[in-house]
C-alpha cells in the first residue's frame, strides 16, 4: 500500500516527546563522575595486588572504599544502560524488536549492577 | 533494524562506456551514476570522456558538457552556477558538495559523481528532497512574535545581528543533511544538521519571541538528540558553515533552561 500521508504529516509524526535533555545531561555528568571513579577503582585494584584473600577483604570492607566502589558500579550500570539505549535508538527501528531489545538492555544492566552491589555489600558486611 | 546493504533493485551495476569526443586530446574521465524510473533497470555507472579543451574548470561544467555533447538524457539539477542556489548538490569524489564550486583540479583520477546519499532518487543525479523540505517547514523558519508589530521594523543591535553570521548563509543544499549517518538511519525522525542549523538561526534571533516554544518542539530523543557530533556535516558544508556547532548550541540552551 502506498503512503498517502503528506510529507509534513510524516515528519511531524507523534510530536516532540519533550524529553531527552535529562538523558543527555545525565550521560555527561555521569561521564565526568566516572572519570574520577574509574581512577579510584583502578587504584583500589592496584592496592589489592599481592595481598592475601583476607587482607583484600579487609581493604574492600573499609567504608570509603565500599562507598566509592558502590558509586562506581551503580553509576557505570546506569551510564551503560543509557549509552546502549542511544545505540538502540540509532539502529533499531522495528516496533516489537526494538521494545524487546530495550527491555533486554534494561534487565541486563540491572542484573550487572545488582550483582556488583551484592558482591560489594557481602564483602563489606561479611558473611 | 538499520539497512547496511542496498536493496536488490538498488545495487549499482557497471554501465556503458560512451565514445570519446572526436579529435579530443585533453580528456578527463567521468563515472556518473545513472538511474531512470522508467526502464525498470538497476542503477548503473556510465563512463564518459570530457574534452577539457572545450569545457570549463568545474565539475558542473563537465556534467553540462556531457549533457550537451554526449548524452542529453543525463538528468541533474542546476540553476545559479555560482554556489548560491544549492541546486547542484551531489556526491563528487566521495564527498557531498556543489558541482558548480568543485574544481576538477581538486580531484585526482576519474571523477565519480553520484546523487546525494541515502535519499530516494528521482532520476540520475536528482534526489527526492521532499522530507528535508517538510522538516524545514516543521520548524517554522520565520520570525514569530507576540508583541504588537512596530510601525517601522523589529530592531536588532549590531551585536545581536552578528550572532546570525555563520547561520543565515546556509543555502539549503542539504550536503550536510545527507552526509550525516544519524540522518541516514533515522531520516524521518531526526531533523538533521541543515534543519537544526536553521532552527538555531531562529532560536538565537533576538527579535523572535517564540524561543521556548521552538525549544519545546525540538526537545525529543530523535528530533535533536540523534546528533552524536560525528561532524560529517561541518566537513561537507560547501559554504564553510558549522552545523555541528549550531546543534551543540541548541543542546546548551536545552540544558541551560533546566539546570
Amino acid at each position: 500500500m502506498s503512503d498517502m500521508r503528506t510529507p509534513l504529516r510524516r515528519v511531524r509524526g507523534l510530536g516532540a516527546a519533550r524529553e531527552g535533555t535529562g538523558h543527555f545531561w545525565f550521560v555527561r555528568v555521569s561521564g565526568v563522575a566516572l572519570l574520577f571513579l574509574s581512577l579510584f577503582a583502578i587504584g583500589v585494584v592496584f592496592a589489592l595486588s599481592g595481598k592475601s584473600y583476607e587482607q583484600a577483604r579487609a581493604v574492600l570492607a573499609q567504608p570509603v572504599i565500599t562507598i566509592g566502589l558502590l558509586l562506581f558500579v551503580v553509576l557505570s550500570a546506569e551510564h551503560m544502560r543509557q549509552g546502549i539505549l542511544d545505540s538502540i535508538h540509532d539502529y533499531f527501528h522495528g516496533d516489537l524488536l526494538k521494545v524487546v531489545i530495550v527491555m533486554l538492555n534494561t534487565l541486563f544492566c540491572l542484573l550487572v549492577g545488582a550483582a556488583c552491589v551484592f558482591a560489594l555489600l557481602r564483602i563489606s558486611f561479611g558473611g | 533494524m538499520v539497512e547496511l546493504t542496498l536493496p536488490k533493485n538498488s545495487k549499482v551495476k557497471a554501465g556503458k562506456t560512451w565514445p570519446k569526443p572526436d579529435g579530443a586530446t585533453n580528456l578527463r574521465e567521468y563515472r556518473v551514476y545513472r538511474w531512470s524510473p522508467d526502464d525498470g533497470e538497476n542503477p548503473h555507472v556510465d563512463t564518459y570522456y570530457v574534452d577539457m579543451d572545450d569545457c570549463g574548470p568545474m565539475v558542473l561544467d563537465a556534467l553540462l558538457y556531457i549533457k550537451n555533447n554526449i548524452d542529453p538524457t543525463l538528468t541533474l539539477r542546476r540553476s545559479c552556477r555560482e554556489g548560491i542556489c544549492g541546486s547542484c548538490a551531489m556526491n563528487i569524489d566521495g564527498s557531498n558538495t556543489l558541482a558548480c564550486t568543485k574544481g576538477m583540479d581538486e580531484i585526482s583520477g576519474p571523477v565519480r559523481v553520484y546523487p546525494l546519499p541515502h535519499m530516494p532518487v528521482v532520476k540520475d543525479l536528482v534526489p527526492d528532497l521532499t522530507v528535508p523540505y517538510a522538516q524545514l517547514s516543521s520548524i517554522e523558519p520565520w520570525l514569530q512574535t507576540v508583541s504588537p508589530e512596530p510601525a517601522k521594523e523589529w530592531k536588532q543591535s549590531h551585536e545581536d545581528r552578528q550572532k546570525l553570521d555563520g547561520l543565515y548563509e546556509c543555502i539549503l543544499c542539504f550536503c550536510c543533511q545527507t552526509s550525516c549517518p544519524s540522518y541516514w538511519w533515522n531520516g524521518e525522525k531526526y531533523l538533521g544538521p541543515a534543519v537544526l542549523l536553521q532552527a538555531y538561526r531562529w532560536l538565537i534571533d533576538s527579535r523572535d519571541e517564540m524561543t521556548g516554544e521552538r525549544l519545546d518542539n525540538l526537545e525529543d530523543p530523535f528530533r535533536l538528540y540523534r546528533c552524536h557530533t560525528i561532524m560529517n556535516c561541518t566537513q561537507a558544508c560547501p559554504k564553510g558553515l558549522n552545523p555541528a556547532k549550531a546543534i551543540a548550541e541548541i543542546k546548551k540552551m536545552m540544558v541551560e533552561r533546566r539546570v
